[in-house]
């Protein structure tokens, strides 16, 4: 049998390649093209049940909902603001590692970075829960100072958001301030620019197709939680209602239209993300 | 590079801020493992190993422990599978095609989880009418399993000089016989590392989770699950401990395995992002 295989290549690629196809391309994204048809179906008013015939009834509910239009302007809004601030936090961090570490902090500054971004996600969300309550640390520390801290809601939202993804933009910008050769920083020094300058025209439009690659992240994998919301707050993102859908409301087809909106985004958002260079940067 | 005395400083002040930001909420949790009172104030009074014994003790989150362990060596399993023979066919040669298979394997990282979920969770419920379960959830965590345990083999294949399997067929293996005495050996820690990586992904996952598991609980989903109860936190924060250190202990392995190829911290980025959506 080896041996046929070896005169028939190309045999030998489907043989490979049956598997993974198999269970990507037909099993996964059958179930995609599933979720997406389900979005067009509806839930019979008397029984409770899903029928299977196509229309736009999901759709008309939720662009006639206030409440569905309020949830996904806060979920974009929150996933902007989080985008942001990872960025502000991630630049200082990144700019150390990539030009004035030493090699050997360098490499411990990767596997720092690396490792809270594996450890686990539902431990992080639940010790920002503990830091946050009323008598949590948070409130202890600045207590002293007369401040309270946010306590439950949307800040606290966006913080630990924040808090989760922030690995996530620290490396590929990172990667992208370390493909700046070092010449180029002192030739624009040499040249006259004052540092301010070599920042502004040397710097930073390397650094912007990193920073929108690691925005790919940081927005994306906001638009689709719900359990951070879940367990800091009880402000409804996108995911809280396509959760309560599936589950409690057992309406699947109202949840698979509403999840059609974070893929609608993204794609929206891609493509912007595209124009800056992100996909050469990632 | 002319950066000033002041310049430098100040960027090392943001190297901390962003370091103690990442570690501060983890040491936290794990101090109150060891809390003497039953109630999370802070600050904390007393240490105690007391709660590790009781959160042994406790059956739901051994179940759900086990739940965990089982749904990770199925996941990995398959997704080792799958992995290594994508990346085969893909590195191996180009042909019509090739770039949609990697993108049709990063694709479940690529989108949020919910999306992911909600399209299992429909297919199983509406189109097969199976029951949610185990199977169910081994089948949602190798889909986005897939990708990083291809990430490791595929790099290692890019490294692995062609020469070497032409060689031994030259020599007269066939090719199971050159595919088994000398491709495997050479890609046998990349294989470790991406099966390592893989099932930590999918210990840690609770999103697809959520969408795919029915009645039972794994790890993640019995701490989301009792984190609401004040009274079970004591157990929580030991759980919490275990958590952390069964998701980082495989990570840092495959670290060490895969140094040169940096598949681990360089593309964990893109790997790692679908496992928390």
């Amino acid at each position: 049998l080896a041996d046929a295989l070896w005169r028939r290549p190309r045999a030998q690629l489907a043989l490979l390649l049956a598997g993974p196809v198999g269970w990507l391309g037909v099993a996964y994204l059958g179930s995609l093209a599933v979720l997406f048809v389900a979005a067009f179906w509806q839930l019979d008013d008397f029984s409770g049940e899903v029928v299977h015939d196509l229309g736009l009834t999901n759709f008309q509910t939720l662009a006639d909902t206030p409440v569905y239009r309020t949830i996904v302007g806060r979920t974009v809004a929150i996933a902007a603001l989080v985008t942001i601030a990872d960025a502000l936090l991630a630049f200082p961090i990144a700019f150390y590692m990539a030009k004035i570490a030493s090699p050997r902090m360098r490499g411990l500054l990767i596997v720092g970075i690396t490792l809270p971004l594996w450890a686990s996600y539902i431990v992080k969300v639940y010790a920002w829960r503990t830091i946050l309550q009323e008598n949590g640390v948070l409130n202890s520390v600045l207590g002293v100072f007369g401040v309270k801290g946010p306590g439950f809601g949307a800040v606290a939202t966006w913080l630990v958001f924040t808090y989760l993804w922030l690995p996530y933009m620290i490396i590929p910008i990172y990667v992208g301030l370390e493909r700046i050769p070092d010449s180029l920083l002192d030739a624009s020094g040499d040249l006259g620019a004052s540092p301010g300058r070599t920042f502004r025209q040397v710097v930073m439009p390397m650094a912007i197709p990193a920073i929108a690659a690691g925005s790919i992240f940081t927005f994306s994998l906001t638009l689709g939680d719900y359990i951070t919301p879940q367990l800091v707050s009880s402000t409804q993102f996108i995911g809280n209602v396509v959760y309560a859908n599936v589950g409690v409301a057992n309406n699947l087809p109202l949840a698979a239209a509403f999840a059609t909106i974070p893929v609608v985004v993204m794609i929206f958002y891609l493509l912007g993300a595209r124009r800056l260079g992100a996909f050469e940067a990632l | 590079v002319p950066i000033s005395g002041r310049m430098r400083w100040l960027l090392r002040g943001g190297t901390f801020l962003a370091l103690a930001f990442l570690y501060v909420p983890i040491l936290v949790v794990i101090l109150y493992a060891f809390n003497s009172r039953r109630i999370q104030t802070w600050p904390i009074k007393g240490l105690t190993f007391e709660w590790f014994g009781k959160a042994l003790d406790n059956s739901g989150a051994r179940d759900a422990l086990w739940m965990s362990l089982k749904a990770g060596l199925g996941a990995t399993i398959a997704a080792l599978v799958l992995g290594t023979l994508a990346a085969m066919a893909v590195s191996r040669r180009r042909f019509f095609g090739r770039d949609s298979v990697s993108f049709l394997i990063i694709l479940p990282l690529a989108l949020p989880g919910i999306v992911t979920g909600m399209a299992l969770n429909a297919t199983f419920r509406e189109v097969f009418h199976i029951e949610l379960g185990l199977l169910t959830i081994i089948i949602g965590h190798a889909t986005f399993c897939i990708v990083v345990v291809y990430n490791n083999t595929a790099a290692r294949l890019r490294r692995l000089s062609p020469s070497v399997v032409e060689a031994a067929q030259d020599l007269g293996a066939g090719m199971g016989r050159s595919f088994r005495d000398v491709t495997l050996p050479l890609m046998r820690s990349a294989l470790v590392a991406g099966g390592l990586l893989a099932f930590a992904l999918s210990f840690d996952e609770i999103i697809v989770t959520t969408f795919t598991v029915g009645g039972d609980q794994t790890l993640p989903i019995w701490i989301q699950a009792n984190v609401s109860r004040p009274n079970q936190l004591p157990i929580v924060n030991v759980v919490a401990v275990f958590a952390i250190l069964l998701s980082l202990i495989p990570v840092y392995l495959a670290h060490r395995l895969t140094r040169e190829e940096g598949t681990v911290t360089g593309g964990a980025a893109g790997a790692g992002a679908a496992a928390r959506q």
